[in-house]
């Protein structure tokens, strides 16, 4: 319908200081974000962090308790969701059962009475390669088909931002793989910012450009994948993308470009760049392949020993005990260089200080851990 | 499986074998025999060359099929019926489906004590109903006949409606709806385009239900009616004398309408899941 004026505005996505209450229950907690014009932006978290209340609220299917939310110029804060110029592939797809695939695409269009619906709904089909489809009922499709639809359905109406809520969570394994190197494709083809939340690391990571990982309504840390992975500002970013060993120490001195931290007797260096810290009290961490089962690097532990193993293809994960209380992941490449050490060897660690980085030790060790299975 | 080895069952062995294996066939088959008994013996009797009464059989014949409307009043009674169904499944499906959407969607003061009191004419006796609206109706001083018949009709058949199309509302899944206003369609367009084709299976099987409700109603009816005849009042008032085989023809022909009805009804969804 032609009254339905939906706003054309272009440009960044912002939200500024926005959060979001249901009564004490504080699930958007003063966010502050810009999403640049075109990127693909990914909300990476655990269940409850309350990226998907984010991800409505820039929608427009909830409206934020404080903050404002535009888009280039334009605030679209308490903006009908008929009016923006945002589009969502919900989870679970929502597409309509009583319409046809081609109904259900042409959809949007129609409401805003544009012409030449059937050749764009046809290029949409044609973009997700389901144009057999058209004549379909949603319910006669497999959960791969139908989430391609909702990605036609949504696209074909070229918003300025795409919302993605957990689009793939329903599929399994080898099809989701399949479907974000597609996401991925559509993506660079049609150029539109992608806001997808996923509580999936990996696939935020595969996807994104950049991510930003949320726990209790706020922001951790955002920034690529490689930033977040290789220096990680808190123990939760650390501990939910991928997996990571943390030592508690003490920083002894802070000096030509390295700090150094000691550790029960031992010491260790960390690039001072990579200290996300003043205190003195710190976690200095380690990414467990760059661990090597030797003794001569600048930071090391000896007399270890193998407490556990597990083949995996392509490395060997071994569960390593430190002289004290201390459980270290280490992950071996299956080459040449192989050790090959069973349960009850005796080990020494080794790495370099370039791989290290140093949190707050203010914060819980295990935060973040063991939260990416859920759901 | 090897033959040889098997010996024979003794033939009540087997029988009981049989049974125990066909058990629920027979079941059903029994209970479909009692189920359609009645019906079965209307329609016989429509072909009785009656005369007066209806009661014993006395010859085949096509007349009374060939003459419907050959009883005295027996079609002018079937009319009034159907004017009265459809007119009070057409506004009870509209007012009940009004309600329906207000307890499903919308929480206000008294929703519980709405729900509950929905439920009340489906519980109270139809005697007293009928009994306490004639009362009314004689008190303001209208006089029962087809608009009485109409407003009672109306009133108990909106509680099937509203517990009918409320079950369909609440199965609804809200994030349709939230899907249709993220692409662009106002709250007008969601319910023209996307609620009300959902609900609207729910409002149909409701708006039978009150049909036939409406269309079976002696005992409201006959407190209500005055001196206007519906098919029941006429089948009850002609009992007394001797029923006319043209009820039977009327009777059998409902129920082969119904049966078209539903048959037509399940092959167009068979084939519309089929795409």
């Amino acid at each position: 319908m032609a009254n339905n004026k939906v706003s054309q505005d272009t440009g960044d996505l912002k939200l500024d200081r926005v959060s979001k209450y249901y009564g004490d229950f504080c699930a958007v907690d003063d966010l502050s974000l810009v999403v640049p014009d075109g990127s693909f932006f990914a909300l990476l978290g655990p269940s409850g962090c309350g990226k998907t209340t984010t991800l409505r609220m820039v929608a427009g299917l909830e409206e934020p308790s404080a903050g404002t939310i535009s888009i280039g110029d334009t605030d679209i804060t308490t903006q009908k969701p008929y009016r923006r110029n945002v589009n969502t592939v919900f989870q679970n797809y929502a597409l309509f059962p009583h319409l046809t695939i081609f109904e259900n695409i042409a959809f949007g269009l129609r409401r805003r009475g544009l012409k030449d619906v059937k050749s764009e709904v046809e290029n949409a089909l044609n973009l997700v390669e389901m144009g057999h489809l058209a004549q379909r009922k949603p319910n006669q499709l497999s959960g791969g088909q139908q989430q391609r639809i909702a990605v036609a359905r949504a696209i074909v109406n070229r918003p300025e931002v795409l919302l993605l809520d957990e689009p793939l969570g329903a599929l399994d394994l080898k099809l989701r793989r399949q479907m974000q190197i597609e996401l991925k494709r559509i993506q660079t083809e049609v150029g539109i910012t992608f806001i997808h939340v996923t509580h999936d690391q990996e696939e935020a990571m595969t996807m994104a450009d950049t991510i930003a990982v949320m726990n209790l309504g706020k922001i951790e840390q955002m920034g690529s994948a490689t930033e977040l992975y290789e220096a990680p500002k808190t123990a939760f970013v650390a501990n939910f993308l991928g997996q990571c060993n943390l030592i508690k120490g003490k920083v002894t001195n802070r000096a030509n470009g390295k700090a150094v931290v000691s550790a029960k007797g031992l010491t260790f260096e960390v690039p001072l760049s990579r200290v996300a810290t003043d205190n003195e009290s710190v976690f200095v961490g380690v990414r467990p392949e760059k661990l090597r089962l030797d003794d001569n690097g600048i930071n090391s532990i000896k007399d270890c020993v193998v407490i556990d193993r597990s083949f995996v293809g392509t490395s060997t994960q071994y569960l390593v005990k430190a002289p004290w209380d201390l459980d270290l992941v280490v992950f071996e490449q299956n080459d040449e260089g192989l050790h090959d050490l069973r349960v009850g060897d005796k080990v020494s660690l080794e790495w370099d200080a370039e791989h290290t980085f140093a949190l707050d030790g203010a914060q819980d060790i295990n935060a973040g851990a063991d939260l990416d299975d859920e759901e | 499986m090897t033959k040889i080895a098997a010996p024979r069952p003794s033939l009540s062995h087997r029988t009981s074998r049989w049974f125990a294996r066909n058990l629920i066939r027979i079941y059903a088959g029994v209970a479909f025999v009692y189920l359609f008994i009645p019906v079965a013996y209307t329609f016989a009797f429509s072909f009785n060359d009656a005369g007066k009464s209806n009661l014993v059989w006395q010859g085949f014949t096509l007349e009374n099929w060939k003459n419907p409307c050959g009883a005295p009043q027996v079609c002018e009674s079937v009319v009034n019926s159907l004017q009265i169904g459809v007119i009070s499944t057409v506004l009870a499906a509209i007012l009940g489906t009004m309600i329906a959407f207000a307890l499903g969607r919308h929480k206000f003061k008294g929703r519980k004590t709405t729900n509950l009191l929905i439920f009340l004419p489906m519980a109270t006796p139809e005697v007293v109903l009928g009994a306490s609206l004639l009362a009314m109706f004689l008190n303001l001083r209208i006089n029962p006949g087809f608009w009485t018949v109409v407003i009672a009709h109306v009133m108990f058949c909106i509680s099937f409606v509203v517990v009918t199309v409320k079950a369909r509302i609440a199965s609804l899944d809200p994030r349709l709806e939230q899907a249709a206003m993220d692409l662009y369609a106002n709250e007008k367009e969601t319910f023209r385009y996307v609620t009300l084709p959902l609900v609207m299976p729910g409002i149909a099987g409701a708006a039978l239900l009150a049909f036939s409700l409406s269309f079976d109603d002696f005992i409201i009816t006959n407190f209500n009616s005055g001196i206007v005849s519906t098919f029941p009042k006429f089948v009850y008032v002609s009992a007394a004398r001797g029923i006319p085989a043209q009820a039977n023809v009327i009777g059998s022909a409902m129920f082969f309408i119904a049966l078209i009805i539903v048959i037509v009804g399940q092959i167009v969804s068979r084939q519309r899941r089929k795409g």
